[in-house]
């Protein structure tokens, strides 16, 4: 299939100083491709090339299968629709004015609506949930609802490709998800090719196609996400420490504390990961035992501390790794018992708490 | 057949427009009337429209037959001293007052959409002072060479002016950002403009300065026919060209980048905006001279009025609520003291200024609000 917005070499940046070089990707009708990277790393401004805001400093931009410098504004604006950061402060208009925008280049001398252009501004309007605030003056909406009417309003433009630089900021978590499904629906339902910039990696990597990973004055990565990321990719993407981020939860994690562990937590079975997140804001540095490696404890407590003993999934728990928990167990000042379940493969984890008793270190229950 | 209703009702309210328009067009008759009828000499409305009434009649006659009632008209122009007074002072007045009224305000409201601030205005940013300033110039240095002046050429001067005042204030806007910054610079500028005037005055003769004096103060004193007739070849064409640019100043209204998206040439259309803007205010500042805050007042008070935006509503109300204004503005100058008469512009400010600062007081509420 052909590639419906393509680069070749594309150079950008402001004044003729090019700020990120060799941009090559190819993006197909009804695809969906994020661009990630850290802030001040140039997503905004090869957004602002791609949709003619800024000329291209070196090689070429191609939608449609005509280079974009080509387009007249009219036809331009009749397939490619933005929903910007800027600041919009109209005044005295309501919002289904501004949605009404969206059929500029589709009306007349003075831009009066016809009737189906009014149905359009309704519908749009539905799409993103917004038909209640109509009538409402677009100045008085919360910074939430003012990105709904402006992602109506390039709806409205019934855009081929939509271009949307960091849509879901200002939207609470419900929202997030909204726009990004409604976003996925269009693309896979009515072929909208959609070119977006997220700061949150994680949904970034759930809700695209393809990712572009832009990195100070290089692109380093693009591709399926499924292909692409890996810790290290993230890592050198953000200038992130170990552990930050878990590719298979694409989860980002906080700093764990530092030091030799204070605390030994037994846990299993997803019940752990409270108690490391309590003993992480706390700051106290903490060791956990025994995982199998296919506990989801062991996920969250690898990215959180050093001191992690584990056992292969699916085989009873060994001597050598009791002995691992037992040594590190003996050097904290208090055991937590997660209050896992404990069963015929881990009942080791039983020993390890009587061990605590025995040698009298407080023992406690965490509560649920 | 509910749905079109619907929509209809949403996107715009024609309704008050149409009601708003109604009640300005009934104060401007009214200030029309008022002002012929109000004088020295007064002139009972009756008569009045007897008056014009006959001489509309008679001056249509006149044109289809070719000059025939061309004496009868002339006995009905000229034959009182009630009808000299009507048709040679106060009616070419009170059209010019109208007319430049409604051009200042077009002027004013094309700037503040150019600068997406509603405290532009010709006056504030400097440019009505740069007009002047070359018209002073003109008056002085090149009138004695040239001869007298037609309106014309005063206004082309002016227009000159006004453009490279705006470029001036243009290029400090690009490294300007804020908003009040750009108002003090306007401000100096205009400050700047009028020490160069007062320069060139040290240098005129004596009659040159009670002339540029009474221009410079403004004053609507000076229309005839030619006037009324160059404001209205200028200011009519410069007001239906805004009007054809209402769908990229309602864009416009979205940023710069929106606007761009959806298809607006933003460079045309700025230079329009520009070009248009400065030739209205030129037309004002050459014929009638500096006044101030119409430009800012007339635009807030029509918005208000209108609760909308839309420039298609906007600038025909914007247009005819200028003209109000300046026809009440010029009646007050003529009558209060009479028989001496106040520069336009001491009117205008009076009840400008007051408008802008409660503008300036209610949009900080509603930013912390």
């Amino acid at each position: 299939m052909a590639a419906y917005l393509k680069t070749e070499d594309l150079a950008v940046g402001y004044n003729g100083q090019p700020l990120i070089r060799d941009i090559c990707f190819s993006l197909e009708k009804g695809k969906v491709l994020t661009l990630i990277g850290p802030n001040g790393a140039g997503k905004s401004t090869i957004l602002k090339t791609l949709t003619r805001q800024l000329s291209a400093l070196h090689g070429a931009v191609w939608l449609d299968g005509r280079a974009l410098r080509d387009w007249a504004p009219r036809p331009l604006a009749q397939r490619m629709a933005v929903l910007l950061t800027d600041r919009v402060r109209p005044e005295l208009m309501t919002c289904a004015e501004v949605v009404a925008m969206g059929r500029y280049p589709y009306t007349g001398l003075l831009g009066r609506l016809s009737e189906a252009d009014a149905a359009m501004v309704d519908r749009a309007l539905a799409l993103v949930h917004a038909q209640e605030l109509a009538g409402r003056d677009f100045a008085t909406l919360s910074d939430g609802q003012r990105q709904r009417v402006l992602l109506a309003r390039a709806l409205c433009q019934e855009p081929e490709i939509l271009v949307l630089d960091e849509p879901t900021a200002y939207l609470d978590i419900r929202h997030k998800i909204e726009l990004l499904e409604l976003l996925r629906k269009l693309a896979r339902e009515q072929k909208l090719t959609v070119l977006l910039s997220l700061h949150e990696l994680d949904l970034a990597v759930k809700s695209s196609a393809l990712l572009l990973c832009v990195q100070g004055d290089k692109i380093a990565a693009f591709g399926p996400p499924e292909q692409i990321l890996s810790e290290e990719l993230i890592q050198q993407l953000y200038g992130l420490g170990p552990g930050a981020y878990n590719p298979l939860f694409g989860s980002v994690e906080l700093a764990g504390p530092a030091g030799d562990p204070k605390v030994f937590v037994v846990a299993g079975g997803g019940c752990g990961i409270p108690c490391y997140r309590a003993l992480q804001k706390q700051g106290l540095p903490f060791a956990t035992g025994i995982l199998f490696e296919n506990d989801i404890d062991c996920q969250v407590a690898r990215s959180l501390t050093g001191a992690v003993v584990t056992a292969p999934a699916f085989e009873p728990m060994g001597p050598d790794q009791y002995a691992q928990a037992a040594a590190l167990l003996e050097r904290c000042e208090l055991v937590l018992d997660a209050g896992g379940p404990i069963g015929s493969l881990n009942h080791l984890n039983q020993r390890l708490l009587d061990l605590a008793r025995e040698k009298q270190i407080p023992v406690r229950r965490a509560q649920r | 057949m509910n749905r079109p209703k619907l929509h209809a009702a949403r996107l715009s309210d024609p309704g008050r427009f149409v009601l708003v328009m109604i009640l300005l067009a009934g104060l401007l008759a009214a200030g029309l009337v008022l002002n012929a009828n109000i004088g020295s000499v007064p002139i009972p409305p009756g008569q009045v429209f007897r008056l014009v009434w006959q001489s509309l009649r008679c001056g249509a006659a006149n044109l289809l037959t070719g000059g025939k009632y061309a004496e009868e008209l002339s006995q009905i122009l000229w034959g009182s001293t009630e009808s000299q007074i009507l048709f040679g002072i106060r009616l070419p007045r009170l059209l010019l007052a109208a007319v430049l009224g409604g051009a200042l305000s077009v002027s004013g409201y094309l700037l503040q959409v150019f600068f997406r601030n509603p405290i532009a205005g010709p006056f504030v940013l400097g440019i009505s002072s740069g007009a002047k300033m070359v018209v002073g110039i003109t008056l002085i240095f090149l009138a004695p060479a040239l001869g007298p002046l037609n309106p014309l050429s005063l206004v082309l001067a002016a227009f000159a002016g006004s453009l490279v005042i705006t470029a001036f204030v243009l290029l400090f806007s690009q490294t300007v950002r804020s908003m009040s910054m750009l108002l003090v610079i306007g401000i100096m500028v205009g400050y700047l403009c009028g020490a160069v005037t007062d320069f060139c005055i040290t240098f005129a003769t004596e009659y040159q300065v009670v002339n540029l004096t009474n221009w410079a103060m403004g004053s609507f004193s000076g229309a005839n026919w030619e006037t009324v007739r160059t404001a209205l070849a200028l200011c009519l064409p410069g007001t239906a060209a805004a009007m054809l640019l209402s769908k990229p100043i309602s864009a416009y209204a979205l940023g710069e980048g929106y606007a761009q998206s959806m298809g607006v040439r933003i460079k045309p259309f700025r230079v329009a905006l520009i070009l248009l803007s400065s030739l209205l205010s030129a037309c004002v500042t050459a014929l009638a001279g500096p006044i101030s805050f119409v430009g800012i007042a007339v635009p807030h008070i029509t918005r208000s009025l209108l609760k909308s935006s839309r420039p298609l509503f906007v600038l025909p109300a914007v247009f005819l609520s200028g003209a109000v204004f300046c026809v009440f503005c010029d009646l007050i100058a003529r009558t209060v003291f009479s028989p001496t008469e106040l520069a336009i512009g001491t009117v205008t400010s009076a009840f400008g200024a007051p408008v802008v600062i409660w503008m300036m007081v209610q949009r900080r509420r509603a930013q912390e609000g």
